[in-house]
């Protein structure tokens, strides 16, 4: 009896992609308790994020994905009106207009987009039977610049780069002419002398210091050399947990959040690494297949630019943290403390389950 | 159906294919970051351990020494202290509470001291140190050091204090520095100047302390140095030294501050004093005044509360913010305005019966003297200050004409002075009214008796001190504006080498000489005998050029008569002057507003008249006359005659 309501409760949920989940998240309360100086408090609320994504993931991975289908439009032109209401009425924190006060509290209508974009161009192009049209395709793009533009007007340039290309996964996997993706990729580098050449002094300094970290070791380069120098001192087994000197000392900012992977490495070495990228591969991997099982087009889109975003998200984090890509303020899918990307990112694992489970219905 | 399954198929068949490429990448990339991690973790394995091991180097900002405020004498208006301060770093802090207790048994920590902190945890992140004591004496800093060990996040800080001196003496003009709030860390980021300001608490929050933030603020050195696993330094490894602010000079003398400020008494007022020929700021009064100390280390609420409740308003900086009607004060250039338009220009003369009426109109624009002033030239009616002259003159001209040449007066328009607050509270521009302004503002028509009482100052005319003060300057130049500054010198406290703020000229307008003569003539004579200001004029040694006026704070119905006695002290006129001396040659033009004072001539033109004094002539005012204004003395100088009791 109990057995067969659970397996009822559980009906829409991917036991092999939910097991990677709990092992991921596990591990981010290990690292978040060193890295936030053995800080239970902090555990508890991060707890308590995780079981507000969790529940999150439960409810949409138990609605079809053809009511997603339904949704998507009326999500993005949504999330669209509201990033418009931030760019108007939106309050600044740090120098950047990205909050919306709702009265009762404050949200931040880019995390939409985060979910809302790839669904959206996944509609739009399911509707159009997947023709790839040249036609179709500057629609859509156009589609993704509106939210990217707004977003990068925040400014936020980070997610909006991230959000540009999670709409590109879906063009891509849409089959975008490799013709048009060779040109794009040459035009873009020609472009980028000539960009720099409008640049004032100060600004390409900005850039330069985003590249080499060591001309500012005072300001903006201080991170990511704490950052480098944590994983580096790390070694091959690391320094065991809660042992990591950088961590303990100070020495690395926002060690809970954005920089939380130089912590994890600082303390778990280069075995801890490559067992973390082992898992977050896993996790790509069933994603991806979870895509190419699926049996509309709008599903198996959505699904492919879910899982290709995940893992952007994993890459810019580590890159930067470790030194080869610029400081963008990215947390760590899975790892990184904060509730609100963790709720995105678990909508977003809701929905490729979804798609998984309820593919023999639409079999039938 | 065939060819649709196959399409579907074949359309599968390519999204997996596509699919695979992207694995590739991803592949590839999470390939790249593993290279990355053996780089770091295996192959430089030993050099970033040896790195970490000795982090303990540990970058230290040096807070470079703010510059110092200083009057054209080198009368210090700001400077700065060492003294020690107890900080609170709450995140390292178990219970806030219990450990601020426990403080307090060492060294005294008073209710205002908590509310101050209070204000600051609220406003500042979990990991920044918080002061919750300052101004610690030696004692007091030996006899915490000793029980240090006892409070784990709780620091003993030495470091630099400003202190203005000179306390509430010219408070408006040099403003104050305030702990940086996230306002001014998101300034700082988007002009990029963030990581000058680490170490930095304060920044300048208004007058010249904030204008001159740049300059005075300097460039912040840094130490690598060596610390313990405690975090205590042992060895200074490097060192760029911080590169000071640098001093600036003012072109206003402490002296003469005192004077002008002490002169107003208890009045409520402003006064701006500028050479013509400079536009340098001489003295510049905003009566009450503050003492911008209490804003250093923050404000508690409660002298917060007190002024900024206060009915005197004395945190406004009424040169810069504060408008007025400029009453009669407008006729000079309002005549100015005239004789270049080819109008009214002598012989010509009106009789005054001391009224104006419109053409067809019944309404009586009145005289301030009922009888009239008989026969009056433009010459005559600046003298006496003849309403109806200018009543008729400002009708013949029309507003728009009139608006627009008296704007090269810099009336209407904003003055640029150093020390306007360009993200906070800027200047004031006044308001110089035209047909077009008022549909925009009310939506309705410009009537003609609108442009009849703009002749005589009032209606929805509204100046600053500042202006009329550069208007009384650019006038006394000629029609050459110069650029009003306060700032005559800045000094680099690295070399000691000087440099000097050069003049700027901001507008010129083409004035004939014949026509400046008859204005200026005209103001000679309003402190000469007969004039409606000659006991400020009376026994000075050198002569004045003025203008009286009084401004109305509430409206007069027709028929009904001011009646001064029976008024709330509130609610009476405001008094204004502006004058600039030697008339021959000036080298000091200035404008005085004193509010409800009622006549210019009498509450105004005294204040002026110590301050050209002593610019002019060295002369310091009798210590009875200072104590206060309004008990005139008997001399002479000051005794205002019936006439003038009667209006400006």
């Amino acid at each position: 009896m109990i057995s067969k309501l659970l397996q009822h409760l559980f009906k829409h949920i991917d036991a092999f992609l939910m097991a990677c989940l709990f092992f991921a998240l596990l591990t981010s309360l290990f690292v978040l308790y060193s890295a936030s100086g053995q800080n239970l408090d902090r555990i508890y609320a991060q707890a308590v994020n995780m079981g507000v994504a969790l529940s999150v993931l439960w409810v949409v991975a138990n609605i079809s994905p053809q009511k997603l289908e339904r949704v998507a439009l009326i999500l993005y032109v949504l999330g669209v009106l509201l990033l418009i209401a931030v760019a108007l009425f939106g309050s600044i924190s740090h120098g950047a207009r990205r909050w919306l006060n709702i009265g009762f509290t404050q949200i931040q209508p880019s995390e939409l987009m985060r979910i809302a974009m790839p669904m959206m161009l996944a509609w739009f192009f399911a509707s159009r039977e997947g023709k790839p049209s040249a036609v179709n395709f500057i629609v859509a793009g156009l589609l993704l610049a509106v939210p990217v533009a707004l977003i990068m007007k925040q400014p936020d340039l980070g997610t909006s780069l991230l959000i540009a290309s999670s709409g590109f996964y879906v063009l891509f996997l849409a089959g975008l002419s490799w013709k048009f993706l060779l040109g794009a990729m040459v035009s873009l580098l020609g472009f980028m002398p000539i960009f720099w050449s409008m640049l004032h002094d100060y600004q390409r300094k900005r850039i330069e210091i985003l590249f080499d970290p060591t001309q500012d070791p005072l300001g903006a380069g201080y991170h990511t050399i704490q950052a480098i120098i944590a994983i580096g001192s790390g070694g091959a087994t690391g320094k065991g947990w809660l042992n990591g000197t950088q961590t303990q000392l100070d020495f690395l900012p926002e060690r809970t959040t954005d920089f939380i992977f130089a912590v994890f490495s600082e303390e778990f070495g280069f075995l801890g690494n490559m067992l973390l990228l082992t898992l977050f591969s896993i996790i790509i991997m069933r994603g991806l297949m979870i895509a190419s099982q699926a049996q509309s087009t709008f599903s198996r889109l959505l699904a492919g630019s879910i899982t290709l975003n995940f893992f952007s998200y994993a890459f810019v984090n580590m890159g930067m943290v470790s030194g080869i890509l610029p400081v963008v303020g990215v947390p760590l899918p899975l790892i990184s403390y904060g509730g609100t990307s963790l709720v995105t990112l678990c909508l977003g694992f809701g929905i490729l389950m979804s798609i998984h489970t309820h593919k023999n219905l639409v079999a039938n | 159906m065939g060819a649709e399954l196959k399409n579907y198929l074949h359309e599968q068949h390519y999204f997996r294919f596509r699919l695979g490429v992207a694995a590739l990448v991803v592949f590839c990339l999470f390939a790249l970051l593993a290279f990355r991690f053996s780089y770091l973790q295996i192959k430089q394995y030993n050099h970033y351990q040896t790195l970490a091991e000795n982090n303990r180097i540990s970058l230290v900002p040096i807070i470079p020494n703010r510059g110092l405020i200083l009057d054209k004498n080198g009368v210090i208006l700001a400077h700065n202290f060492f003294a020690y301060t107890l900080e609170i770093t709450p995140a390292k802090v178990k219970n806030l509470e219990e450990t601020i207790a426990e403080i307090s048994s060492l060294v005294e920590i008073s209710a205002l001291d908590r509310k101050r902190f209070k204000k600051f945890r609220e406003q500042s992140h979990n990991f920044e140190s918080i002061p919750i004591r300052t101004h610690l004496n030696e004692i007091e800093a030996a006899k915490f050091a000793v029980n240090h060990y006892r409070f784990p996040g709780v620091e003993i800080k030495s470091r630099l204090f400003r202190h203005y001196p000179l306390g509430k003496l010219g408070s408006h003009m040099i403003g104050y520095i305030g702990r940086i709030n996230d306002r001014d860390l998101k300034n700082l980021e988007e002009s990029g100047d963030l990581s000058n300001y680490k170490g930095s608490d304060h920044i300048g929050k208004s007058g010249l302390e904030q204008y001159y933030e740049k300059q005075l603020h300097g460039t912040t050195g840094f130490q690598q140095v060596e610390i313990d696993a405690d975090g205590h330094a042992v060895r200074v490894l490097s060192s760029t030294p911080p590169i000071p602010g640098d001093n600036i000079i003012l072109a206003a003398d402490s002296k003469l501050q005192e004077i002008a400020e002490t002169a107003f008494g208890t009045h409520r007022g402003a006064l701006v004093a500028i050479n013509p020929k400079t536009g340098e700021v001489l003295s510049y009064v905003s009566q009450p005044t503050f003492d911008p100390n209490l804003f250093v280390d923050g404000i508690d609420s409660e002298s917060w509360k007190a002024l900024n409740e206060s009915l005197d308003k004395p945190l406004i900086n009424r040169p810069l913010r504060g408008v007025y009607p400029p009453g009669s004060t407008f006729k000079p250039f309002v005549a100015m305005a005239g004789l270049e338009a080819g109008k009214r220009a002598p012989p010509y003369s009106i009789h005054d019966p001391g009224f104006f009426t419109l053409p067809g109109k019944s309404h009586r624009y009145r005289d301030w003297k009922p009888s009239g002033h008989g026969t009056v030239d433009i010459q005559k009616a600046i003298t006496i200050s003849c309403d109806t002259f200018f009543y008729g003159l400002a009708m013949e001209m029309g507003i728009e004409s009139l608006t627009s040449f008296v704007r090269h007066f810099g009336f209407g328009r904003k003055s640029g002075i150093d020390i306007d607050n360009v993200s906070g509270k800027s200047e004031n521009g006044g308001l110089l009214p035209t047909p077009e302004w008022k549909q925009r503002r009310f939506k309705q028509p410009w009537f003609p008796g609108e442009t009849v009482i703009v002749g005589i100052g009032q209606g929805y005319t509204l100046v600053t001190p500042l202006q009329l003060a550069q208007a009384t300057a650019i006038l006394a130049n000629n029609g050459v504006a110069m650029k009003p500054r306060m700032v005559s010198q800045i000094e680099s406290a690295q070399s000691g080498k000087k440099q000097m703020t050069p003049p700027v000229i901001q507008d010129r307008v083409e004035l004939h000489p014949d026509n400046v003569e008859i204005v200026k003539r005209g103001m000679i004579d309003v402190t000469l005998p007969g004039g409606t200001a000659a006991s400020v004029g009376a026994n000075a040694g050198y002569s004045i050029a003025a203008k009286t006026g009084t401004a109305q704070v509430i409206g007069i119905k027709q028929n009904e008569k001011y009646n001064e006695s029976g008024m709330n002290e509130r609610h009476l006129d405001h008094a204004l002057f502006i004058a600039y001396a030697p008339a021959e040659d000036p080298t000091i033009a200035l404008a005085v507003i004193v509010e409800n004072g009622r006549h210019g001539g009498s509450t105004a033109g005294p204040i002026a008249r110590k301050v050209m004094d002593y610019y002019l002539l060295g002369k310091v005012p009798a210590v009875e006359a200072a104590k206060d204004n309004k008990q005139l003395t008997g001399n002479a100088a000051t005794t205002a005659t019936p006439e003038e009791e009667l209006h400006d």
